[in-house]
């Protein structure tokens, strides 16, 4: 089935596409079917940058299974960091 | 008498919109078919339809409905910047597949007869087309497990597209539905009550669902292919476009 359920959240931050770095402006998230992926579904995320057009996107397609324990290792590798190190505001 | 085909990418009516056709190389007549690619885009299996029916022995063409908002993009970044805008508007679609009809019938090989056929999202749009469309613009509708036909996508989707359940009464031509028994959009009660509003309404709607197969079962580069139920699913497609568009396979 196609779920077509998208969240969109804005960030900030760089990824690195096929035309080298970009800033990440957005992330669409969604559970549909992957181009790549051999499942029939997968949780997927898009981080782009549309000011930039299309091509300005690094994709992943993950199981369930993977998925949550990104999002686990995102909390713990947050969790484990000084509180506000990464945070946008921080002064360098 | 020849089998040759000729398949290229070409840019059509006023705004040049980007289309991939095959056409028999033969003097005709032959039918014509446009193919509305899926939410993935304007990709290589899409491409591939557009062949298969013109070694078939129709004109084929499938309009880039994601030509306008990512032009030259790669397929799945197009799929993807047009998903994160909310899709296209549904006017804009019929729009486009109304230029490739009339391309189709401008070649003067052209027989006057146009069906349409889409999988996935495009089931819906070509159910929305021959709806939305004057009479005599499309004359037989193949929808492939369509989803969102009869309700919006969900509010969280953010995408544009709308229930054409309203719509179904102008439909103009007959339609083959092909589904799967498995899928959960469209699920088989969806289709149960598509096919009682098209009854309702006096359409011709053959319809036909496929044990043990789920969404995508067409598509050959995905883990739901199911090649007895694709296989099948071929030959209802072109004898129900023989039948209504005045199709044969060319000779040799």
């Amino acid at each position: 089935m196609c779920t077509y359920d998208t969240e969109t959240v804005e960030l900030e931050g760089s990824a690195k596409g096929p035309a080298g770095w970009f800033p990440v402006t957005r992330a669409a998230v969604y559970v549909d079917h992957p181009h790549h992926a051999p499942f029939g579904h997968t949780l997927n995320i898009d981080f782009a940058d549309p000011a930039l057009g299309p091509s300005a996107r690094v994709a992943v397609e993950l199981t369930e299974e993977a998925a949550r324990a990104l999002v686990a290792a995102i909390t713990a590798a947050l969790d484990h960091a000084p509180a506000g190190l990464a945070s946008g505001s921080t002064r360098v | 008498m020849s089998d040759a085909i000729r398949a290229e990418t070409v840019y059509i009516g006023d705004e040049k919109i980007q289309a991939y056709q095959a056409v028999p190389l033969g003097a005709g007549p032959f039918p014509g078919v446009v193919v509305i690619h899926h939410l993935p885009g304007f990709d290589e299996s899409t491409k591939e339809m557009v062949r298969r029916f013109a070694v078939n022995g129709y004109l084929a063409i499938c309009p880039n409905l994601f030509w306008r908002e990512a032009p030259g993009a790669a397929p799945d970044d197009a799929s993807a910047f047009v998903r994160g805008q909310g899709g296209i508007p549904d006017e804009q679609i019929i729009a486009d597949v109304r230029t490739a009809a009339a391309a189709l019938r401008g070649a003067s090989s052209h027989n006057g007869k146009v069906g349409v056929i889409g999988h996935c999202s495009g089931g819906r749009q070509a159910l929305l087309v021959s709806a939305a469309l004057p009479s005599g613009v499309i004359d037989a509708a193949v929808d492939c497990y369509g989803a969102f036909a009869l309700e919006p996508p969900p509010a969280a989707s953010g995408l544009k597209m709308t229930s054409i359940k309203d719509r179904l009464g102008d439909l103009s031509c007959p339609v083959l539905g092909l589904f799967g028994d498995d899928d959960g959009n469209p699920a088989p009660a969806e289709v149960d009550r598509l096919a009682a509003i098209l009854a309702e309404h006096g359409k011709q709607f053959e319809r036909h669902s496929y044990e043990g197969a789920g969404h995508g079962f067409f598509a050959p580069d995905r883990p739901g292919y199911r090649p007895q139920a694709a296989v099948d699913g071929w030959k209802r497609i072109f004898a129900f476009f023989d039948r209504h568009l005045g199709g044969k396979r060319l000779e040799v």
